[in-house]
């Protein structure tokens, strides 16, 4: 049989193609639609953590940063519960990373401030000393991309129902709502609001300004995304 | 037909050859640099303050995985097709306008897209996922490119006087077929800016996928981006050159078929193995983790046939550098394909995932197996497709010594490395608290960090006599007959 393939290159790519693409189509498919089904309290993101989650992704964070802690006591320990499936429902793409040369930040949220991540970030060592991550003084003055986050929202909500402007189950029976604005506009002013509140904990006055000005510095949706690890 | 042997055609190979040395060093360079970076933070600017963006960590790490793979060993896949295709297929592309045209084409799409990868990594433009980094609009040119391969692939082997193709073939028919199924489903996405009206950047995109699925979807990618890529198209070199260089016959040609197939039908399975103790289902980790086992029968078969290809010649070991760098690669195979299935098994990975000894695997099958085998084939096509023998034996003995010194300082170190770091992130003391903080489990790790550097900065040295030597071999190195390159290749003192 081997003889007679190597001799047909059609019928050779048929079976190659055939045994490589049948492990996929096991392994892969059948859990789709429950793995991306979300847990109560989880939440889609607002503009602004949006807007962060891009710096986030822009930088490459998830090169030295994990998001997924593992069910052990010494990252239970350390990083809080462990991760659920559905807590990344609306995660696109996941950013579990694949090495941790800095601490999982999956749960950073719960135990880091507002003021710890601007000093952080402007200064890593001189917040925790022996830190090898760099400085990331840049996003202090580049401004974050409001418009893409709101494009990419308006795609989420329309192609794969992402829940925005609907009431979402908090675990503690309460409802939440996730607003998404009718146009960019709008999404721009409530991005605004959103920077606001983070602004008012922090030192920088160049960054005070520039949302005063109406601008948003890219550490202000970075901070906004990173507070809303929980 | 007329008697006399055929004039192949070369300049396609050629191109790809400047790029495979091009592109090698710009990558491992830049991984020089992240290496430093990692042993002294200071480095991160070391362009200055107003440049940081561009030379920090986070931003060049995912341009020299990608200058690494798409392309340093990219470049090296498509330079050996163009030459080894014509020659086991028996045809020469100058047959064949058409393919000719196909190939130029081939090359010069490749050179946009490798400019457009540069440039927008070095901006942020990514989709953050390992090795399909690529926003849409170069996904979409990647596409056009593989499948412009393909067609010279097929084409070629179309017009064929040799019916029965060589096992080389195989190997490339795969990677062909595997990277395209591969990078088609990972790579799913929507452009936002149409998507919402025209609203926020043009090339941005939101994945088909979230959370678990697409950490499945990316894995099964990942994984198979490694088997694709950097074994799959290596094997098909190392099936061709060996033997030719050797002037020995494949020990096992039964051997062979049992590991191509074995190969195809177990690879796929093991992506699960980059995602134990995640929220994937437990089934699917544990088939992971047992066909990342099993791999290691098919991987070892190629292997193993390899190096019985050498029996009762193994004075060529000691003789020839080319035999060296091809039978050190296969010995690296070996050996990054037992570690990888033992980092695999569960209890093992729960220590090993995250830290930096994955680093450490991945460096010994890349510059062990990968480079050493790429550099080989490089060596023995100069002679035959520049028409000149190679310029300097002992400056490939010595690029050999160390290239192979910087491997072991770098897998070695990283090995210490993670298991120390794995160690201490799960340590507690005598009351059930964490014994370390995290900064600890860092702090320590600054030795290993710089032997590292050291290693890594020796291979790329390694890099620069290798690229000195293809030079003048291309450029001012003694003329060759036909009659000097039938086995071994011709090599200057």
């Amino acid at each position: 049989m081997f003889h007679w393939l190597e001799k047909r290159p059609f019928f050779f790519a048929v079976a190659v193609f055939v045994v490589i693409a049948f492990a996929g189509l096991i392994e892969i498919l059948p859990n789709f639609a429950q793995a991306s089904r979300p847990v109560i309290g989880t939440k889609p993101y607002t503009t602004l953590e949006l807007a962060g989650r891009h710096v986030y992704i822009k930088n490459s964070c998830n090169a030295c940063h994990s998001q997924l802690i593992r069910p052990f006591k010494s990252e239970t320990d350390r990083y809080g519960h462990y991760s659920l499936s559905g807590e990344y429902a609306y995660d696109r793409p996941f950013l579990w990373g694949s090495k941790r040369t800095g601490p999982d930040l999956m749960r950073v949220g719960n135990y880091r401030t507002t003021d710890w991540h601007e000093n952080h970030m402007k200064d890593p060592a001189g917040v925790v000393p022996g830190s090898i991550m760099p400085a990331y003084r840049w996003m202090f003055k580049n401004t974050a991309d409001i418009d893409t986050a709101y494009a990419e929202q308006v795609t989420v909500n329309k192609a794969f129902a992402v829940p925005y402007n609907a009431e979402i189950p908090m675990a503690d029976g309460s409802k939440a709502t996730v607003a998404l604005a009718d146009t960019v506009e709008g999404a721009r002013a409530s991005a605004l609001e959103e920077a606001k509140v983070i602004t008012a904990d922090m030192k920088d006055q160049d960054v005070k300004d520039m949302v005063e000005a109406g601008q948003i510095p890219e550490i202000v949706a970075l901070i906004a995304y990173l507070n809303s690890l929980k | 037909m007329e008697n006399r042997p055929l004039e192949y055609d070369y300049t396609v190979a050629k191109w790809f050859m400047l790029t495979t040395v091009v592109l090698g060093i710009v990558g491992m360079l830049v991984g020089v640099i992240l290496a430093w970076e990692m042993a002294f933070p200071a480095v991160n600017t070391i362009a200055g303050e107003g440049l940081a963006e561009y030379t920090n960590f986070s931003r060049l790490r995912p341009l020299h995985t990608d200058a690494v793979i798409f392309g340093f060993t990219l470049s090296g896949i498509f330079a050996t097709w163009y030459y080894i295709g014509q020659r086991v297929l028996k045809v020469s592309m100058a047959e064949s306008k058409f393919l000719m045209f196909l190939g130029k084409l081939h090359f010069a799409l490749y050179l946009l897209v490798v400019v457009a990868v540069v440039g927008s990594l070095l901006l942020g433009i990514t989709t953050s996922k390992e090795y399909a980094e690529f926003e849409w609009p170069i996904d979409i040119a990647v596409v056009v490119v593989w499948v412009i391969w393909g067609m010279g692939l097929f084409g070629l082997i179309g017009i064929r006087r040799e019916k029965s193709l060589y096992i080389s073939i195989w190997y490339y028919i795969a990677t062909f077929l595997g990277i395209a199924m591969l990078y088609l489903f990972n790579n799913m996405a929507i452009p936002t800016y149409f998507a919402s009206g025209g609203v926020g950047a043009w090339y941005h995109s939101v994945s088909m996928y979230s959370g678990t699925n697409d950490a499945l979807v990316q894995w099964w990618y990942g994984h198979n981006a490694v088997a694709f890529g950097f074994t799959v198209p290596i094997v098909a070199m190392i099936y061709y050159f060996l033997p030719k260089e050797s002037g020995q016959a494949v020990y096992s040609y039964k051997l062979s078929l049992l590991a191509f197939w074995g190969l195809m039908f177990v690879y796929l399975w093991a992506g699960g193995h980059h995602l134990l103790f995640s929220t994937v289902p437990d089934w699917m980790q544990t088939m992971g983790s047992v066909f990342s086992v099993v791999l290691i029968l098919p991987s070892w078969g190629s292997a193993i046939n390899m190096l019985l290809t050498m029996k009762g010649e193994w004075q060529q070991v000691a003789s020839s550098p080319l035999i060296k760098f091809m039978i050190l690669a296969s010995t690296f195979y070996m050996f990054s394909t037992l570690e990888g299935p033992i980092q695999a098994i569960k209890s093992v990975n729960a220590l090993a995932h995250f830290t930096d000894w994955i680093v450490g695997h991945v460096h010994d099958g890349v510059l062990g197996w990968v480079a050493f085998m790429i550099m080989a084939a490089l060596f023995h096509m100069a002679p035959r497709v520049f028409k000149r023998e190679i310029y300097s034996k002992s400056l490939m003995n010595t690029q050999f010594w160390i290239q192979t010194l910087g491997v072991i300082l770098y897998f070695t170190s990283m090995w210490i490395a993670g298991i120390t770091q794995g160690m201490m992130w799960r340590a507690h003391d005598e009351f059930g608290n964490l014994a370390y903080s995290f900064i600890d489990t860092v702090a320590v790790l600054h030795p290993y960090f710089t032997i590292r550097a050291v290693g890594g900065t020796l291979y790329l040295v390694g890099m620069f006599l290798f690229a000195y030597n293809m030079y003048k071999t291309m450029t001012s190195s003694r003329r060759v007959e036909e009659s000097e390159l039938q086995n071994a290749s011709p090599m200057g003192a």
